[in-house]
């Protein structure tokens, strides 16, 4: 017996396709069409393989068409978070959209995630966004002298906050909420997020200091079970349900 | 590139949630299961208990109204439900009213539209005559109008 491959694939037989990105771009120092600061939409047609992901083929734009167009990404396989855009009218990692799970037919919308300031094309100011995370202190807070080895949990305990440590900071669901684009203030889904992982862990010791920041009218209390971040989360954390045992650890006082 | 600078990470103005605004918020949730109930418990019994929606008319609600239990049912209703749309729109209105001042007129408006309703519908669930004089008989209840001596 030989192992071999029935019907081995060539690259080639892959079926290509051509995709059209309606991006909205905005340059701060302004371009020969274009106003500083002005935004705007601009099509580009790319010819791409359907296994292809979106990242692909705003590669392809960036360096074949338009080495101007500026958009983050860093590890290109979902682990970062660099690189959430909204896509279609819904927030998604670039890296982890494959064009043919968008109807490649249409023009596919590449917008930046809303809510935060534009730097340039796909490029957020994500200041806020991590100044709300530094807020709720996100690091271990323990009190006594620090054991010679690591600090003991069972699996149930780890279970506890086992899905919100699966947060990679992308921002999708923060800039997915309504709240959020109205209302400067309020934390967002992401802090919350950073806040259950701790409050929940047997290990630390600073839950009440967490909860008592986000116990605040711009904290926990402003979500309004919207929904949009458990949907926008790209690791699949339950997003919606993990604010909600922060508001029950507040209302009944228990952990 | 030089690294951003980071900005202190207690710079906003804390406000803690009052009792107030937390005996709210449990309002809300708990008025809206009660609504739930009372609601459709409402709409089956005008709708298809008995004659089914061609029954209501001014009769059918001199009738339900003549029971002490509709007249607190839908008094239990109405004040519910306004205090439970009101505080939703407040939420509303703080998420997107931009300024302070719109913010201000619009809770104004709202509890004074709040208020005016719950009198309102509060005065005609407990003042209702079932039988005003000279009314046309054929639009009356009238075994009820019989039993009070009116007709
Ligand atoms: S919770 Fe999900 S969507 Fe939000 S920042 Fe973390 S990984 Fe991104
Ligand atoms: S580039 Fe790292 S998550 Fe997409």
């Amino acid at each position: 017996m030989t192992a071999v491959d029935d019907a081995p694939i060539a690259v080639d037989e892959v079926p290509t396709l051509t995709v059209t990105l309606r991006i909205r771009r905005m340059n701060p120092e302004g371009n020969a069409d274009h106003a500083p600061g002005e935004d705007y939409w601009e099509e580009f047609q790319v010819e791409a393989h359907a296994t292809d992901r979106l990242l692909d083929a705003l590669h392809k734009v960036k360096w074949e068409q338009d080495g101007t167009l500026a958009f983050r990404r860093s590890c290109a396989h979902g682990v970062c978070g660099s690189d959430a855009m909204r896509i279609n009218a819904r927030n998604r990692l670039a890296c982890k959209t494959l064009l043919k799970d968008l109807n490649p037919a249409k023009p596919i919308l590449v917008e930046p995630i809303a809510g935060l300031p534009v730097e340039k094309d796909l490029i957020v100011d994500m200041e806020p966004f991590f100044a709300s995370y530094r807020q709720i202190m996100p690091f271990l807070m323990t009190s006594g002298p620090t054991p010679e080895r690591e600090r003991l949990q069972t699996p149930a305990q780890r279970e506890r906050f086992e899905d919100t440590t699966k947060c990679i900071m992308c921002a999708a669901c923060t800039t997915a909420c309504p709240v959020f684009w109205t209302d400067g203030q309020y934390f967002g889904p992401q802090a919350i997020i950073g806040a259950h992982r701790f409050i929940f862990d047997s290990r630390d010791e600073g839950q009440w200091d967490r909860l008592e920041i986000l116990n605040d009218t711009a904290g926990v209390w402003k979500c309004r079970t919207t929904f949009n971040c458990t949907e926008a989360c790209p690791r699949g954390i339950e997003v919606t349900k993990a604010i909600s045992e922060v508001k029950r650890a507040l209302n009944t006082g228990k952990i | 590139m030089t690294a951003p600078e980071l900005t202190h990470p207690l710079p906003r103005t804390r406000r803690r949630l009052t009792p107030a605004l937390r005996w709210w918020w449990m309002f809300q949730r708990i008025s809206g299961v009660v609504l739930v109930a009372l609601i459709f418990t409402h709409l089956f019994y005008n709708l298809i208990l008995g004659g089914g929606v061609s029954q209501i008319d001014f009769g059918f609600v001199a009738g339900k109204w003549a029971a002490p239990l509709w007249q607190w049912w839908d008094f239990t209703m109405l004040v519910l439900a306004m205090l439970h749309g009101m505080n939703g729109m407040g939420y509303l209105i703080n998420d997107y009213a931009r300024s302070k001042r719109s913010r201000g007129i619009l809770h104004i408006l709202l509890g004074a539209a709040t208020a005016v309703i719950i009198v309102l519908g509060t005065l005609v669930i407990f003042t209702f005559d079932p039988c005003p004089a000279g009314a046309n008989p054929q639009n009356l209840n009238v075994p009820l109008c019989q039993e009070l001596g009116k007709l």
